[in-house]
């Protein structure tokens, strides 16, 4: 089937077979390494882009059904050569060993920080609350990452978030 | 995975009109793609329903009108819900990862299929993928499966937090079919397993849910609470919706509890709501409100734990409800 995206800012037209993930399609059709293959069924986060700016897994989303979405991956993140702040404060914060989970963390962390509402380490479900530690962990809880990085993952995004 | 065509309908009623026999309608893919992957889901064709105009959320009556293409995540971001339905907002919060609650609709996260370990391998036996071949779960790895309502043939749990709050809400899934429209009471949607654990609901082959419509707030403070192995981002051992009304003297009103983990179906527990109404609100009638309804437990050798978990749930919760 023939579908289009708009990738990092770039269309795309792709013939691809009903079966492929978003996220082969980002690897394996467009060279788009960033995107890890972690688990392939949804549980690790390494794969996870922003379709429409929403953090999303493209491991569980077939392209086909991805048809004129906008896709940004870790390689659409930073404006040239100027890192994402999120990938500024990564590096500042040594929030990564391996660095294998990191693509999946920058574009969860920036898809999250766009989100507004409640968690479930919120108490007050009607107020908006502040991005504590607390909360960043919940709200990251889609993204491991096997060397343990997590207390410099959660200080870059909590310095990010202000 | 096995081929497939995809196609994408315009409306409901086209998505019906495309349905025949190995069809399966596509939402938010998250459960669904994952076991096609897995070989256990083996559809010809997907009809994608993830957008059609389903994704409203508006006032209805006293109700809310929830759309069946909703995402989880605008769900429980709703001010309305939020206002109105905490319990609600909670249960799907509690759901998850804020990455699949971004893709999953709120049809799917009600179809979605047990976790159970020998439903999902392909190379094992099991009576809901293959009927007949037999449920190995029973002798074996049972430990997160159910201690209420089982059967012979099938002891797999339903693993939606959102149902669980929706079965104590008494909300109606509305549904459109070959056979017409029709509305389908929570609890009731979905079925305990019995001699047919093939079949997880009442719906019939066709039949796509389009919305599910909340009745006004049941009065009194609620909660949902859940019980997992870590912090986040795990399915529920035994979870709770409750919601409590008291009297000016002390008295239990009314009540609501539902608990999930435990069945094949979100467990509305009547007998516990039964012994509570009536009652003066306080430990010992929460006990044996808890008590009416665990004792009907038949736990397997490694889930026998679900049951104390289960009833201290059901009275710390009610506890923290109580004024």
């Amino acid at each position: 089937m023939e579908i289009t995206l708009t990738v990092n800012g770039v269309d795309r037209a792709i013939d691809v077979d009903p079966r492929v993930s978003l996220l082969d399609v980002l690897r394996e059709r467009l060279g788009l390494t960033g995107s890890k293959k972690g688990c392939d069924h949804g549980q690790c986060g390494a794969c996870t882009v922003l379709i429409d700016g929403r953090r999303a897994l493209a491991c569980l989303a077939l392209a086909v059904a991805q048809e004129g979405r906008d896709v940004t991956t870790v390689e659409g993140l930073a404006g040239g050569e100027e890192l994402h702040p999120l990938q500024a404060a990564f590096i500042e914060h040594d929030a990564f060993q391996c660095g294998y989970c990191t693509p999946g963390q920058l574009c969860s962390a920036v898809g999250m920080l766009a989100e507004h509402g409640p968690s479930a380490a919120t108490e007050d479900l009607t107020a908006d609350p502040e991005l504590t530690a607390e909360e960043i962990r919940e709200r990251m809880s889609g993204n491991l990452c096997r060397c343990g990085a997590y207390p410099n993952i959660v200080t870059a995004i909590a310095e990010v978030a202000g | 995975m096995k081929a497939f065509e995809y196609a994408r309908a315009a409306d409901q009623a086209e998505a019906v009109a495309m349905f025949r026999p190995g069809v399966m309608y596509l939402g938010g893919g998250t459960n669904l793609v994952d076991l096609m992957r897995l070989g256990v889901a083996r559809p010809d064709t997907l009809v994608d329903v993830s957008r059609l105009p389903l994704d409203g959320i508006e006032p209805d009556g006293g109700g809310l009108r929830i759309g069946a293409a909703v995402r989880n995540s605008d769900l429980a971001a709703h001010p309305l819900v939020r206002e109105r339905y905490p319990m609600l907002a909670r249960a799907v919060l509690e759901g998850a990862s804020g990455q699949v609650r971004n893709m999953a609709t709120v049809g799917g996260n009600l179809l979605q299929r047990t976790r159970c370990a020998y439903f999902q391998d392909v190379s094992k036996p099991c009576n809901k993928r293959l009927p007949g071949s037999g449920c190995p779960a029973i002798e074996g790895d049972h430990a997160g499966l159910a201690v209420l309502g089982h059967s012979h043939a099938c002891v797999a749990t339903h693993p939606s937090d959102m149902a669980v709050a929706l079965a104590a809400l008494d909300a109606r899934v509305h549904v459109t079919g070959p056979g017409g429209e029709r509305v389908v009471p929570m609890p009731g949607l979905h079925r305990l397993p019995g001699d047919e654990p093939e079949r997880d609901t009442v719906l019939e082959p066709g039949e796509l849910i389009t919305a599910v419509v909340l009745p006004a707030p049941p009065p009194g403070a609620s909660r949902y609470r859940k019980v997992r192995e870590r912090a986040s981002f795990a399915f529920a051992l035994v979870s709770i919706a409750a919601v409590l009304d008291v009297d000016a003297d002390g008295t239990v009103a009314d009540c609501r509890v539902a608990l999930g983990g435990v069945a094949h179906a979100p467990w509305r527990a009547y007998h516990a709501e039964q012994a509570l109404r009536g009652s003066r609100a306080g430990e010992d009638a929460f006990a044996a409100a808890a008590e009416a309804e665990m004792e009907r437990a038949r736990p397997l050798p490694r889930n026998a734990y679900k049951v104390p978990m289960a009833r201290n749930l059901i009275v710390r919760t009610l506890l923290e409800l109580a004024p």
